[in-house]
């Protein structure tokens, strides 16, 4: 009898191992350990026995019919986790397959420069105004120190609206309107549209966009302006830029100058782009000219300002590359959406 | 301002490569926008071989010359007589540029075809004075051989320095040779020379000549000087007179009208040669022009006059107009005997005025616009007769006779040292700022630490400390101020509600697949028929440009739908088959016409959608905007506008004020736009939508009680809008009704002609309690009832 039980188990042990579905691990239980199973049968079988065999062979019987249930519960975890598998495996997918995309919109190039900017001069406690565009001639030009008949009105090609109206050449005249307002201190940008009769072509047009910028406070000095807008350049385009200031000469300022970054294309080495020199010019800058302050009521024995202006289209081109200045106003989406 | 270094060199020393001179300028202020080498700017002139020269059927002092230039071979007159039959030499060719600007062109020379000329050394700018006698002479015959057609900058070196300056509106002083010494003076920090000015002999009395100087307008003409040389002796000016002007972008004449240039160049001070001979009754009287008044300029143009005009005359007609350029009657000729030089200051507001009326500048009014300081006439007429007498051109007559009612007093200024220093943010000694003025030529005097200045007639600009603090500030050097940072009051940056509205939308819309466009601010007139725009349109009113650079870009925009559908129109026809634009951007509506005042600049949002896109589509993202922008209180009604589909337009009111109109547009529109593809567009308020935005977003507690879906469809006339319905349902259900989904519209099949069937899902909730299944049904009884009641609604 322990000859027979112990085939049974190890036929059992191998037909269980065998098992890949759990419709035949039932069935092996069936086979061995159902009513009509051989395990039972051997159980029947033990009234044939002595009752010293009995007990003995009794345990020997049952400690089969565990290692057997064992043998079917171990087989039937290691048949779930591989039909899992299974199904997993039959459920991949070509995930090389391009994506559902969500449509989405851009905004426009001139908006993402112009955003960085402001939230770097926000930082530095700037606020944000506008001006009009269809502007005074007063603000234009004679409340920035540029008269009636000053050769710097020719310098300038401006739309006309009249002998008193214009389309605003710069977004200058914005000082003299936010200074008759506000007293110093004075800390703003002011993002905006202007116009110049230029005719259309890759560097030119008679619609692009500036920044100004505006500080008045006591004490303000040029150091402050150099220190100021060098800053800026570094938050912008890296700490490794650097920024030159050449003097130049501007109606509304006193000492001006041109500000002049590290070319951004090259970082410096020298290439198309800036000419071999570098260098690219960023800014007109200076100290506001006391004739501009006294004029808004401004005491110069007190305040001092700077002031400094750049071209928003011309920072956009530079940073992204882009070579003419027409494709910014075309609003092709192809070249849209690459931004 | 084209300096050609030789010349510079003459005034002062320089001691270094041109291009650290340059370095040096432009960061003391005097930008330096390229330094040309003489030969760069050449262009189409090649190496060509005579193959044959033969005489000019008409002209004895003419030659022919068959040359070949490479690829054809060119029939050429010269007046030259140096060339022959198998030379090298330079040929500018048809459109060819030469030093100094110069184009050739092809031409007929005394009947004979010229197709192109043969250049001498002085043509090519070429360094004179290294080469010998018989190679200035003439044609430049090259040495060697070369293959005709070679540029004739790899054959030969054409490097004489130019610096081209840009002199900035403030420094008219700079605005010649001696005044960029100065400037290379003040920043080398050496000394600077002047111009040779005196001339050995005189003869006779000017007043022999001249009967007399008077000025009428002293306002307008602060200074007049004349001069007189006589037994004139017209010939061409020598060569290295004629390669500086050319040089400096000037063409050379005759000696005479050359001299008064190159002294202009050189000293900043315009001049002007007459014909005495041709000035009636040998007076000058400076007044204004009568009205009317004409005058043939020196280009052969008769030019009309008024009051306005200041005006050289003679006894009794005009012989030039002040400042801008002289007239033909009394120009130079080979005749002319005597000459009067005039170096005259005027007022430039007048010159710019009356040089703007007739279209007409010139290198003298030019200057004369920027301000010719006062004191220059004196020198300048002595370096010009110095010149006279130097080239043999005449002989100076002695005396001079000099009109100057208001010489006016050097300016004299007081600064303190701290101002300079405070202003600037730098520490500098009362001593060092007193050594870099003095280096600018001002006199300078201590008193404790006060500046005493004394400043330059020349220097026109300097009036105020803050012009004190420029000069020092560019002569110390900005590199060497230090960088700071802004002490003084703490300023919060802040963002305007406008701005915080227009990055809300501006996010919004790009969540909706809509990309930003920037279009022009100006139009043209026609855009109002093509947009279809109603005759009586208050939109037609507009700004307009005086001096616009076309038609099409002469109108400040009411609108901003035409450059929507110029830019749909643009994608659509380059293949894009669906796109979605915004534009925020403001609409110029005038208060009246003509304009008084400014307009109102009213800013707008636009937007554009094609291409399986349909009315709901732009409703959908107008809706999204709103709830986004927390706007609750809208309502859409149809609307008729003139760019619209007539049955496919809405007017959007927020709390009862126009947000704006939404809309297909009309397929005329389309048609003018050459757009093929529905295309939905609109115009909202962007002020009101900023108005009625709120950014306040408050908690509104969960609901407790769960909530009913009842499901409900209707059979109603298809004129019944699903406005009124949803409508009736939230009447009718009160606050019970949550919320009512349309979910489907349906005709056809089953449905009576004439009806539709209309479904709705609506969610009952009730703040206080679970809702029964009676109390639901209750609630759809009475929507039912209202429905039934008010649009003749059956349950389907």
């Amino acid at each position: 009898m322990k000859e027979k039980l112990k085939v049974i188990l190890e036929n059992a042990s191998k037909e269980i191992k065998a098992c890949r579905k759990p419709g035949e691990i039932e069935s092996s239980r069936v086979k061995y350990l159902g009513k009509k199973g051989e395990l039972t049968a051997l159980l029947r079988g033990m009234g044939s026995l002595s009752p010293d065999e009995r007990p003995i062979m009794g345990n020997l019987v049952n400690s089969a019919k565990e290692e057997i249930e064992a043998l079917l519960k171990a087989q039937k975890e290691r048949v779930m986790v591989f039909q899992k598998e299974r199904r997993l495996k039959e459920e991949e997918i070509d995930i090389t397959i391009p994506g559902i995309r969500f449509p989405r919109g851009k905004k426009h190039p001139l908006t993402k420069t112009l955003e960085e900017i402001k939230s770097i001069f926000l930082g530095l406690g700037f606020s944000m105004i506008e001006g009009p565009e269809v502007e005074l001639a007063y603000y234009n030009f004679t409340a920035l120190n540029i008269p009636e008949d000053h050769p710097a009105r020719d310098v300038q090609d401006t739309f006309y609206i009249n002998d008193d109206i214009v389309l605003r050449t710069h977004t200058s005249p914005d000082e003299p309107r936010v200074m008759e307002k506000t007293k110093p201190p004075i800390r703003v940008i002011i993002p905006g549209r202007v116009y110049r009769a230029d005719d259309v072509d890759a560097t030119h047009s008679p619609v692009f966009h500036q920044i100004e910028g505006l500080v008045v406070d006591e004490g303000i000095t040029l150091g402050d302006l150099k220190g100021t807008f060098d800053l800026f350049v570094k938050k912008l385009y890296g700490e490794h830029m650097e920024t030159k200031f050449r003097p130049s000469h501007f109606p509304f300022t006193e000492p001006s100058a041109e500000i002049d970054a590290t070319c951004f294309v090259c970082n410096g080495k020298g290439c198309r782009v800036c000419k071999d020199t570098g260098w690219i010019e960023l800014s007109g800058a200076g100290m506001t000219h006391p004739k501009v302050l006294e004029r808004c009521g401004i005491d110069t024995s007190k305040y001092s300002g700077f002031a400094f202006g750049m071209g928003l289209d011309r920072l956009t081109m530079l940073k992204y590359g882009i070579e003419d200045m027409r494709l910014l106003f075309e609003n092709d989406i192809r070249f849209l959406s690459q931004f | 301002m084209l300096v050609p270094v030789n010349w510079l060199k003459d005034y002062v020393d320089i001691g270094m490569d041109v291009d650290q001179l340059a370095d040096i300028l432009t960061m003391s202020g005097t930008k330096v926008e390229l330094i040309q080498e003489a030969g760069e700017v050449i262009d189409r002139i090649v190496v060509g071989k005579v193959t044959e020269i033969k005489p000019h059927p008409n002209a004895d002092k003419l030659l022919i010359g068959m040359v070949d230039v490479g690829d054809r071979v060119l029939q050429l007159v010269t007046g030259a007589l140096n060339v022959k039959k198998g030379d090298f030499i330079p040929v500018a060719l048809d459109g060819a540029v030469l030093p100094g600007g110069t184009e050739i062109n092809a031409g007929r020379i005394r009947g004979e075809d010229s197709e192109g000329m043969m250049c001498s050394a002085l043509e090519l700018a070429l360094d004179l004075d290294s080469l010998t006698e018989e190679k200035k002479e003439g044609i430049f015959i090259l040495d060697g051989e070369y293959t005709p057609g070679t540029d004739i900058r790899e054959v030969i070196s054409l490097n004489e320095k130019v610096i081209d300056f840009e002199i900035t509106t403030n420094r008219p002083d700079c605005l010649s040779i001696l005044g960029i010494a100065r400037e290379v003076g003040a920043a080398l920090g050496v000394p600077c020379k002047m111009p040779e000015t005196k001339f050995k002999n005189k003869k006779g009395s000017i007043k022999d000549h001249l009967k007399g100087i008077s000025i009428r307008e002293p306002d307008l003409c602060y200074r007049y000087l004349g001069r007189v040389i006589d037994n004139i002796n017209i010939k061409p000016s020598p060569q290295w007179m004629q390669k500086r002007l050319i040089q400096a972008g000037m063409r050379p004449i005759n000696n005479i009208v050359d001299i008064t240039n190159y002294v202009m160049l050189e000293t900043g001070q315009p001049m002007h040669a007459f014909d005495l001979e041709k000035v009636g009754g040998r007076e000058i009287i400076v007044r204004r022009a009568g009205d009317g008044e004409k005058i043939v300029t020196l280009d052969g143009k008769e030019r009309k006059l008024d009051t306005n005009d200041l005006i050289i005359a003679d006894a009794k007609e005009p012989v030039g107009i002040a400042g801008v350029m002289g007239g033909e009657y009394s120009e130079i000729t080979q005749k002319t005997r005597t000459i009067l030089l005039e170096t005259a200051s005027f007022n430039g507001y007048n010159v710019r005025k009356t040089s703007k009326k007739l279209g007409l500048w010139s290198e003298a009014s030019f200057r004369f616009v920027r301000g010719v300081y006062q004191d220059l006439a004196g020198t300048a007429s002595e370096r010009a007769a110095a010149l006279m007498e130097q080239l043999g051109a005449g002989e100076v007559v002695d005396g001079v006779m000099d009109v100057y009612p208001n010489p006016p007093k050097p300016y004299y200024l007081e600064v303190e040292a701290e101002r300079i220093n405070k202003l600037i943010g730098i520490s500098l000694s009362p001593q060092r700022m007193k050594d870099m003025l003095e280096r600018l030529e001002m006199k300078v005097e201590l008193k404790d630490r006060r500046l005493c200045i004394t400043i330059p007639t020349f220097r026109q600009d300097i009036r105020l400390d803050y012009d004190i603090v420029e000069e020092v500030a560019r002569l110390y050097g900005y590199d060497n101020i230090p960088k700071t940072v802004m002490t003084g009051s703490w300023v919060l940056g802040t963002r305007s509600r406008r701005e915080k509205t227009r990055d809300r939308v501006r996010d919004v819309l790009c969540g909706c697949g809509m990309y930003e466009i920037y279009t022009y601010s100006f139009e043209s007139p026609s855009v109002f028929d093509k947009i279809n725009l109603p005759k009586d349109s208050a939109l037609r009113k507009t700004v307009t440009i005086q001096n616009p650079l076309g038609e099409e870009y002469s109108i400040m925009r009411t609108t901003l739908l035409p450059s929507m559908l110029s830019v749909v129109s643009l994608n659509y026809n380059r293949g894009t088959q669906r796109a979605g634009f915004y534009e925020i951007a403001p609409r110029f509506i005038p208060r009246e016409i003509p304009l008084k005042d400014l307009p109102d600049e009213k800013m707008t949002l636009a937007i554009g959608l094609y291409g399986g896109e349909d009315f709901y589509s732009i409703k959908g993202r107008v809706e999204t905007l709103l709830g986004e922008l927390n706007i609750t209180g809208y309502d859409f009604r149809r609307i008729k506008a003139g760019p619209y589909h007539p049955g496919r337009a809405a007017e959007i009111l927020v709390d009862g004020e126009t947000l704006g109109i939404i809309g297909e547009v009309h397929p005329e529109v389309l048609k003018n736009y050459g757009i093929e593809v529905r295309t939905y567009a609109g115009e909202l308020d962007f002020d009101l939508l900023m108005e009625k935005a709120d950014s306040q977003v408050t908690y509104t507690p969960l609901p407790k009680y769960p909530s009913v879906n009842r499901d409900i469809a209707v059979i109603v006339d298809r004129e019944v809008e699903a406005g009124t319905l949803h409508q009736i349902i939230q009447e009718a259900g009160g606050d019970i009704v949550e919320e009512i989904g349309l979910f489907d519209i349906y005709t056809g099949e089953q449905i009576p002609e004439g009806k539709k069937s209309v479904a709705y899902s609506l969610t009952l909730r009730s703040r206080e309690k679970t809702l029964t299944e009676q109390e639901a049904g209750e609630v759809m009884q009475k929507v039912l009832k209202g429905l039934k009641n008010k649009a003749g609604a059956v349950l389907r």
